[in-house]
């Protein structure tokens, strides 16, 4: 009997079903449970590093989440949660855009006390270097870090807004940042801009572009991800495939895919797996098929082009041919978990997917290659960003961490620190070292050819469409075009409405 | 106030040897006052529980109900909607699926009452050796948090490496997807759930049992009464309240179903809008799509149409409960 009045952890039962999900892919090639605790203890140095690669993987999670609809992993404790939704509702907020404001910067000895909210623990530590680093600076600024995990953060974020008590800086994402914005919850950086504080240039221009509303800059990227096709260079050898390398199409990668299905099908291996979410998978395709997602103004849906749906089309004749495991085995084991249990040779997947890989058994056997391409060369590129509440009390304090966290130092201590690629130009280095035997480059020049994550004001409730209908045209039970042009008629209507 | 008088005045009055006259009489005089007094010191007591309701409960009732007839900005804001939201609903689109899904879930839950009578008598039999061992084993799925409970059941159910299929396959057998598969997903949700409430509904039951009286078996017994016999009517007779709580708490939480089903099924599972409980699309209407006068109307929606069964339960209780 599961009532309400159940205390539900979402940080725990996060950590849970990671543990859970990466017991599931171990169990497939280990005899026993007990045996796999065993070797992985013992291949593993302390307690302490296998928590940070779980918290590596983690990030994972909380990093591909970010496509999907923002809000359906928020707080499970919702069931029931009536008085939440009172409280969420019943407080009102100014709409309308911030009006760009005067900035000033921030003497030295300004004394103030501010809150930065972020949801990924696993970053904690370089975010205090940050802070450490930023306080010899301004000595009297105080930092409270308050960190949220994923699953509860947009949930807390939005009640905050709400009610106008909206942390100092916050991480904001792309597929919500257009809402905030739009309401006026987030304060323009125009102001900064042109004092020279921060200069855009420096960040990849397709990510400053996605924090950018009617020609109003909001922030800039702390970090970016772009999307490439990892690969198992052992699984690939056994098949008799040769590696995946930067001129290969969309047919290389059906054939080779085919292939591996064909030889080592009956050990369980199939040729290809994607995360059939939109920034992993479709939008990557769409994009190179020479289609779009959404149209440039953001008013309709560019789901019924002939591009799109090759772009879908491609997903769905890989399924059918058996290349790659059906829409309910992806369902039943994430394919980043077919990839890490060495039984999907190629997996197309982030950069993030980098710390999963080096918390894995085949991290030896791992190589990465630029997304095999269509019409044109295209992935998706998306990355977080620092924002400044529109209301903060602290407005300058706030201004002047959003400044430093900006600065190439801060990039450069973040990338040093983790697993993220910092978004300032020529900080990104320690990423492309971090995994020796693959080629990590191929995510840092695929800024060239990258897009923004498409999204607009209410990203959410078509990413729930696409969530819904779009599973229907992979697994065959309708015809692509079918499923894209009902996609596109219920999404531009959507975007009507916002 | 009742005819009976309490009170220190009775006390008094009963013991006349022991009560002083001076002071009899002072409190006659404050007697008045004391019974003011008297009179509003229970309401204080009682007040933080009321204050607790009407802030945590009736508040928020009035207030949902005030939101389903309104639609809502995402930072607040709202405009009257009229009667839309249960125009929509009422449509039955979206509220048909999840409120027959949510039945069949309700209806394969309820089919743990009667294996937890059985297994309650078969803990209530005298002698019964490691009987507080198997009373934790069945309650512990109680306890367990949905959600771990649910990952390891995602384990289960794996369609490629589950356990489940595995045994099938020994026999034959080539199982389904199980969480995967439209209609079958909601099926196997409702056997976790029907697991996992059974340990509450044993140790209910098996209160209930404590209180049947040893004499009756021992009658029956010496009249021939076969064990069959003795269950059928003695057991299940003047276990009946036990049942009947049983079920009234079973049905309200089935039709609240929510996280269990939202933590087996993911969060990105293409089958999940043909799997919705009621819970899940005010979860979805309010937190994901942002339609939250449409989320009030459907959590008002669950809550008439709890009250609405557990008021039949109760008035067909005189049926069948034994009083």
């Amino acid at each position: 009997m599961h009532s309400p009045q159940h205390p539900i952890h979402p940080t725990r039962s996060a950590r849970r079903e990671t543990i859970h999900r990466s017991a599931v892919t171990r169990s497939a090639r280990r005899e026993t449970i007990h045996r796999s605790a065993v070797t992985r203890s013992a291949r593993r140095e302390t307690i302490h590093r296998s928590a940070v690669t779980r918290s590596a993987r983690r990030e994972t999670i909380h990093r591909s989440a970010v496509t999907r609809s923002a809000l359906r992993r928020t707080a499970l404790a919702a069931v029931g949660a009536l008085g939440v939704a009172v409280l969420v509702a019943g407080c009102s907020g100014g709409p309308g855009p911030a009006e760009p404001s005067a900035y000033e910067k921030a003497p030295a000895d300004l004394e103030a006390s501010i809150t930065y909210a972020f949801w990924d623990a696993s970053q904690q530590e370089a975010v205090q270097a940050n802070i450490d680093a930023f306080n010899e600076e301004y000595p009297n600024i105080e930092v409270n870090l308050d960190v949220t995990p994923w699953e509860t953060y947009w949930t807390k974020i939005q009640t905050q807004a709400s009610s106008n008590t909206l942390p100092d800086l916050f991480w904001l994402n792309g597929p919500n940042f257009q809402l905030y914005a739009s309401n006026g919850k987030v304060e323009p950086i125009d102001g900064i801009v042109e004092a020279g504080d921060i200069d855009p240039a420096n960040y990849p221009e397709a990510l400053v572009d996605l924090y950018q509303l009617d020609d109003v800059q909001y922030g800039v990227p702390k970090d970016f991800d772009t999307i490439g096709l990892w690969y198992n260079r052992e699984l690939l050898e056994e098949a008799g495939v040769e590696e995946p390398s930067a001129d290969w199409t969309w047919e290389d990668l059906q054939e080779a895919a085919q292939t591996v299905s064909d030889e080592l099908g009956d050990q369980g291996v199939y040729g290809v797996a994607a995360g059939m979410d939109g920034q992993t998978t479709y939008y990557d395709t769409i994009f190179q098929a020479g289609g779009e997602v959404i149209s440039e103004d953001g008013t309709t849906s560019g789901y019924d082009s002939p591009e799109a749906q090759a772009g879908i089309q491609l997903w769905a004749d890989l399924i059918a041919s058996g290349a790659s495991p059906s829409m309910q085995q992806l369902t039943d084991t994430p394919a980043d978990q077919w990839f890490t249990s060495g039984k999907v040779a190629m997996y197309s997947g982030g950069s993030w997917f980098r710390g999963a890989v080096g918390a894995s058994d085949i991290e030896d056997a791992v190589g990465a290659a630029p997304l095999p391409r269509g019409e044109e060369q295209a992935t998706v590129i998306h990355g977080v960003a620092n924002a400044v509440a529109a209301n903060s009390k602290e407005k300058q304090a706030a201004q002047a961490l959003q400044v430093f966290l900006a600065s190439e130092e801060a990039q450069r201590q973040q990338g040093d620190a983790g697993s993220i690629i910092p978004a300032f130009t020529g900080t990104q280095d320690a990423f492309v070292g971090s995994l020796p035997g693959a080629d990590l480059q191929v995510f840092l020049d695929a800024v060239d050819y990258a897009r923004p994550l498409p999204v607009s004001k209410n990203s959410a409730a078509w990413n729930a469409l696409e969530a819904e209908l779009l599973p229907e045209a992979f697994s065959g039970e309708r015809p692509v075009a079918e499923v894209t042009a009902e996609l596109a008629e219920q999404m531009t209507a959507l975007l009507a409405k916002e | 106030m009742s005819g009976v008088q309490t009170g220190p005045g009775v006390f008094a009055g009963a013991r006349p040897g022991r009560a002083r006259p001076a002071r009899d009489a002072r409190r006659r005089g404050g007697e008045a006052a004391a019974r003011r007094r008297d009179g509003a010191w229970p309401w204080l007591f009682v007040l933080p529980l009321f204050t607790g309701i009407a802030v945590f409960y009736l508040v928020p009732i009035a207030q949902t109900l005030f939101y389903s007839f309104t639609e809502w900005g995402v930072f607040g804001g709202w405009t009257f909607a009229g009667l839309d939201n249960y125009a929509r609903l009422l449509s039955g689109r979206e509220l048909l699926p999840a409120l027959g899904n949510t039945l069949l879930y309700t209806g394969i839950v309820l089919l743990g009452i009667p294996i937890a009578v059985w297994l309650a008598s078969l803990l209530n039999t005298p002698g019964l050796r490691f009987a507080s061992l198997y009373r934790v084993l069945f309650f512990l799925p109680y306890i367990a948090m949905p959600t771990a409970v649910a990952m390891v059941w995602r384990m289960i159910f794996n369609g490629d490496y589950g356990i489940v299929n595995w045994l099938l396959s020994l026999v034959g057998i080539d199982g389904p997807y199980w969480i995967s598969t439209p209609g079958i997903a909601m099926g196997a949700v409702a056997v976790v759930g029907l697991w996992s409430s059974i340990g509450f509904a044993l140790i209910v039951l098996r209160a209930g049992l404590k209180n049947i009286p040893e004499e009756l078996y021992e009658a029956a017994e010496i009249d021939g009464a076969s064990p069959w016999r003795r269950f059928r009517a003695i057991t299940v007779p003047l276990l009946t309240p036990s049942i009947f709580f049983v079920l009234v708490i079973t049905i309200i939480s089935s039709f609240q179903l929510f996280d269990l089903l939202y933590a087996i099924l993911g969060s990105r599972n293409p089958i999940l809008p043909k799997s919705m409980s009621l819970v899940f699309l005010f979860y979805q209407a309010g937190f994901v799509d942002g339609e939250k006068g449409f989320a009030a109307a459907v959590a008002m929606f669950i809550l008439v149409l709890i009250g609405l069964v557990t008021l039949v339960q109760f008035r067909l209780q005189r049926r069948w409960v034994h009083e």
